[in-house]
């Protein structure tokens, strides 16, 4: 029965299913990123202000 | 042995529509056209509100801001689909075209609204966020699932939605918000009536068909034109408001005269030449320059302030 075997993905689909996937590889990437700027940035200046 | 198996098991794989669309395709559920204005006006908040902040933070501000307004695009999309199919302006949009399945759109945007409201947040302030997250709340819930649907004034409370961003720029950089924000809110707010009042004169057929309440198609081209004059009739001296409270300069003010008087014949001349071609090019004018007339605004403000900072720290 086809619903049991499932779907057969064309070359096509699965070339965007890729270029999906490194899509949403690069975006964590880039959060990981930014919240390491961000940590640095706001830790930094608090630290640089802090008292002795 | 492959970690993934290229057949995908789905429980009833006849009604699986999803799988085929591209990173473009995703990216337009974000309505960059729109983005692109959001990031510039909140840009511009950011550069005209008092003190500063850090160039990382700033661009985080700014990155967030268009995310989560991509992301209510993109939930626009996903409620919308019925009737974009119908409408030969938005046919071709992802959803309705079919490369993207409704609940793809739907998790797109949910995750992104999420994210970008966090993200704002915790690496600049809450009050940026909590105004981020009540304007996709604003545009997505109340002007996309209340009004659009109901009401002739949809696109004059919903327009609230899209004259936020200067003011979460401005609430980025002082966590508050003060009345030149609301300044910058209130441009935006009464342009927006005449300039998709001036679209939807043109594509009042279109709107018909899909049973959306627009002025034209309730109360008619004439109402409509009456209307268009008496908000530009408001906004042209609004616009002029940031320079006659002061936290503008001399050049704004007198751009924001000149390109109001400019708005002003023109919404005129939509309200006076009411057959024919020639009033189907009088709307298109004028929702042109519309566009151009914002960004002119926003342009200005930002340059002069730049150049003021510039200028200090030279």
């Amino acid at each position: 029965m086809a619903d049991e075997d499932g779907i057969e993905l064309t070359p096509e689909q699965k070339r965007r299913r890729r270029a999906r996937n490194i899509a949403i590889a690069a975006m964590l990437v880039a959060l990981v990123g930014i919240f390491y700027l961000v940590t640095l940035v706001r830790l930094g200046g608090n630290i640089a202000s802090r008292t002795m | 042995m492959a970690l993934v198996d290229d057949r995908m098991s789905v429980s009833r794989a006849a009604e699986w529509t999803g799988g085929s669309a591209s990173v473009g395709d995703y990216f337009e559920l974000l309505k960059p056209r729109v983005m692109s204005l959001v990031i510039f006006t909140a840009l511009t908040g950011m550069v005209m509100a008092p003190g500063g902040i850090h160039p990382v933070l700033g661009f985080v501000a700014l990155l967030a801001i268009a995310v989560g307004a991509g992301a209510s695009g993109a939930l626009n999309m996903w409620y919308d689909a019925d009737i974009d199919r119908i409408m030969s302006r938005t046919a071709k949009r992802p959803v309705p075209a079919g490369r993207i399945a409704a609940g793809e759109a739907l998790q797109f945007g949910s995750v992104l609204s999420v994210l970008s409201v966090f993200v704002l947040g915790v690496a600049v302030n809450w009050v940026a966020a909590a105004l981020l997250a009540f304007t996709i709340f604003f545009y997505v819930v109340v002007y996309t699932m209340g009004l659009k649907r109901r009401t002739p004034q949809n696109i004059v409370i919903g327009g609230a939605a899209g004259a936020f961003p200067p003011m979460i720029g401005w609430a980025a950089v002082t966590g508050t918000v003060s009345i030149e924000s609301i300044v910058l809110f209130a441009i935006i707010f009464f342009w927006t009536p005449p300039h998709f009042w001036a679209l939807a004169l043109v594509k009042s057929d279109d709107y018909a068909r899909a049973g959306v309440p627009m002025l034209p198609v309730v109360a008619g081209p004439e109402t409509t034109r009456r209307q268009i004059v008496l908000y530009s009739l408001l906004l042209a001296p609004l616009a002029t408001a940031p320079w006659l409270m002061g936290f503008a300069g001399l050049a704004y003010g007198v751009i924001s005269i000149a390109l109001g008087a400019v708005f002003l014949a023109l919404a005129v001349k939509v309200w006076r030449v009411t057959e024919g071609p020639e009033a189907r090019r009088a709307a298109m004018r004028l929702f042109v320059f519309s566009i151009g007339y914002l960004f002119t605004l926003f342009a200005v403000l930002l340059v002069e302030h730049l150049v003021v900072a510039a200028g200090l720290g030279a």
